[in-house]
């Protein structure tokens, strides 16, 4: 049985200090198994970006412990989260693509910092990812001249481009419309689940919790509910 | 209704292929970039960030351009004007001179006894010495009738202590009562004296209130204190001045072959007396082009000139750094997200600073040497695009770019990628 790729204990974390700290997260317990695509739901403010971004080695541990791809983050240094976030494929509400490079050249971003990778082989890689998404006729375009989920789209590509252990996913259907969005978050599944590759998808979003195989809902900073889903 | 079938065509890794087994991911750490990525990645993706904002990058490089030009006319007048300052004294070549020590400038000569000459006479290895008289007379273009000031310079030709060039073959004619010869090098507002000469010999011009013949034409060339030089000799010199001949300005010595210079230089210093000092040519040069740099503010506002250009250039090309990186702050926080170091991002942004430094120092150097050639054909100064000094000033506007580099830099802590969920 392989090591869980997400394993956190005991998470606290309180922005601010003093009289102004806010406890967001408290005593929070979540593992994913290998190839498992968790959703997370919850009210606004109960802390799910929070947890994401400790998870992606985004921001210093505070309390607990976080086992993510092997690093352990309690108390990891700048430079080993770095390291760790190289890993891990980002996908954001906002696609956040380079607007002055081309999609396949957003794309390749990603394995960069690749050194057993040659420049062609990135382009053709990130080709194969644009041929993947369903963009085969876009990638020498910017992304000025794509459509939102066609953006969304390259994100997912360039998120799983770099052969990641690993997707965080924040709201990426927010800022689109329900067509595009159940494509988008279909894709990935479809991509993530061929390579399992695990997913942690933070989502408001009903219309898409079909593609999870575990849903687990926070409330003020808690996990209050974990169930396995029978859709899929 | 979720299947792989909703995909335009079936993937390398599709469950389909190998049966649903998940292939191996390869999660583990990669190999990091070689030397070469981790230097030019960063630089390419600097160029493509500068290139896709073409108003942008045109106002950097006008910016860079700018500084450039500035900063070549400066230290091109710096350099023309203090070469020039010494035309005069860089003309005259001798062994040895005697001076006063008092004489900053070869315009404003401390006089020293004419004694001193005959006094370094004495030592066995001083053949020659040639008293040199400096003064200021007027000079009257025959042409237009204007009259401006020249230098005048009397000195005994024949004696051979002193050579000019030119002067050889004229010391004859110098000899006869009110003669001189100007120097074809002076400026264009005395007349085309050179261009007459030669076509149409020996002719009277005007020099103070005196009617002279001019017999010849030298070199020397335009300085500080005189726009132009007539030579005569020390006679018509004291005729023409009405000065009296127990003073000169400045002694120039010729040595017997095989002299020692610096031992001759020893034996003088103790035996003339503390009125005169002891300089060789290049000595004398130097000491006339130090009172331009360090006597005058003349050095000191080039030197402001250029930093004013560099100033200015630092501040736009900080503005474009700063300003491309505030409006990508976004994207250079997801590249933070995605694995890239801080370290790499700011070679991103200092590789901008030294693109914009290259791309401004190309165009910048072109139209300096095309302005060099414009100014230098109208002012008559010496401007000459030297490598050197195309060198220095590719090191000051590259260190330029590189500081604003390094004060935009710091905008790249704004980008935080928690903040991008
Ligand atoms: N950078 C921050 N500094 C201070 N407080 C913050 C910061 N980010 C979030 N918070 C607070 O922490 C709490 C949890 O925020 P978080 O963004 O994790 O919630 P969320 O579950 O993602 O909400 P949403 O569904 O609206 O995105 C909120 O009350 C929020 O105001
Ligand atoms: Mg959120």
């Amino acid at each position: 049985m392989k090591k869980p790729p997400v394993e956190l204990r005991d998470i606290t974390f309180a922005y601010g200090a003093g009289e102004l700290r806010r406890v967001v997260l408290r005593e929070v317990d979540l593992s994913i198994a290998p190839g498992e695509i968790v959703l997370l739901t919850g009210p606004s403010g109960s802390g799910k970006t929070t947890l994401l971004t400790l998870i992606g080695a985004l921001r210093a541990m505070q309390q607990g412990t976080a086992r993510v791809l092997g690093q352990e983050l309690a108390g990891a240094s700048e430079a080993e989260r770095v390291r760790l976030r190289r890993r891990i494929g980002f996908i954001f509400q906002n696609h956040n693509l380079l607007g002055f490079l081309t999609a396949r050249q957003n794309v390749a971003m990603s394995m960069e910092l690749d050194g057993g990778m040659t420049e062609a082989q990135r382009l053709r890689r990130a080709g194969e990812m644009l041929d993947a998404v369903g963009l085969s006729g876009h990638a020498e375009k910017p992304p000025a001249q794509l459509s939102g989920g066609q953006r969304q789209r390259v994100a997912v590509a360039r998120a799983l481009a770099g052969d990641p252990g690993l997707i965080l996913a924040d709201e990426p259907t927010a800022a689109l419309d329900k067509v595009s969005g159940q494509e988008v978050v279909h894709l990935l599944r479809d991509l993530a689940r061929g390579r399992g590759v695990p997913i942690l998808l933070v989502t408001h979003d009903p219309r898409i919790l079909d593609i999870a195989d575990r849903i687990v809902a926070m409330e003020d900073g808690r996990i209050v509910q974990a169930e396995t889903a029978t859709a899929g | 209704m979720n299947e792989i079938a909703a995909l335009p065509k079936l993937l390398p890794w599709a469950p389909e292929r190998n049966g649903g087994a998940p292939p191996e991911t390869p999660a583990a750490a990669k190999p990091s970039p070689g030397l070469a990525d981790l230097v030019l990645l960063p630089l390419r993706l600097a160029w493509r960030q500068l290139r896709a904002e073409k108003s942008r990058l045109l106002a950097a490089m006008a910016g860079v351009m700018f500084a450039c030009v500035l900063v070549f006319m400066q230290l091109g007048f710096r350099g023309a004007l203090f070469d020039s300052a010494t035309n005069l004294l860089g003309a005259m070549r001798a062994d040895i001179f005697l001076v006063h020590p008092m004489t900053d400038a070869s315009f404003r000569p401390e006089p020293l006894p004419r004694a001193r000459a005959f006094q370094a006479l004495a030592d066995p290895d001083v053949e020659i010495a040639v008293p040199i008289y400096l003064s200021q007379s007027t000079w009257r273009n025959p042409e237009t009738g204007r009259r401006r000031a020249v230098q005048l310079i009397g000195l005994d030709a024949g004696a051979g202590a002193v050579t000019f060039p030119g002067l050889e073959g004229i010391a004859e004619a110098l000899k006869r009562p009110d003669t001189v010869a100007f120097d074809s090098r002076s400026r264009p507002e005395f007349g085309p004296i050179g261009q007459l000469f030669a076509e149409r010999g020996a002719f009277d011009v005007q020099l103070g209130t005196r009617r002279v013949e001019l017999v010849g034409i030298v070199e020397i060339g335009p300085s500080f204190g005189a726009d132009g030089n007539v030579v005569m000799s020390e006679t018509n010199f004291q005729r023409i001045t009405q000065r009296a001949a127990s003073n000169t300005d400045l002694v120039a010595l010729k040595l017997r072959e095989g002299a020692d210079p610096a031992a001759v230089r020893g034996r003088l210093r103790a035996l003339l007396p503390g009125d005169v000092e002891i300089m060789t040519h290049a000595e004398l040069v130097a000491h006339e082009r130090a009172y331009w740099e360090n006597g005058t503010p003349i050095g000191f506002i080039f030197v402001f000139g250029s930093l004013m250009g560099l100033v200015v250039g630092m501040v736009i090309v900080y503005q474009i750094l700063f300003s491309d990186i505030a409006s990508h702050i976004a994207e250079y926080a997801t590249l933070k997200a995605m694995g890239y170091s801080n370290f790499y991002l700011t070679r991103v942004v200092m590789g901008s600073a030294m693109i914009l430094a290259v791309i401004g120092f190309i165009p910048g150097f072109g139209l300096s040497w095309f302005l060099y050639d414009l100014v230098g054909k109208a002012t008559f100064l010496p401007l000459h695009m030297q490598p050197e000094r195309a060198l220095t000033v590719f090191l000051m506007i590259f260190s330029m770019c590189a500081i604003a580099g390094i004060f935009a830099v710091r905008k790249l802590r704004d980008a935080n990628p928690a903040d991008m969920f």
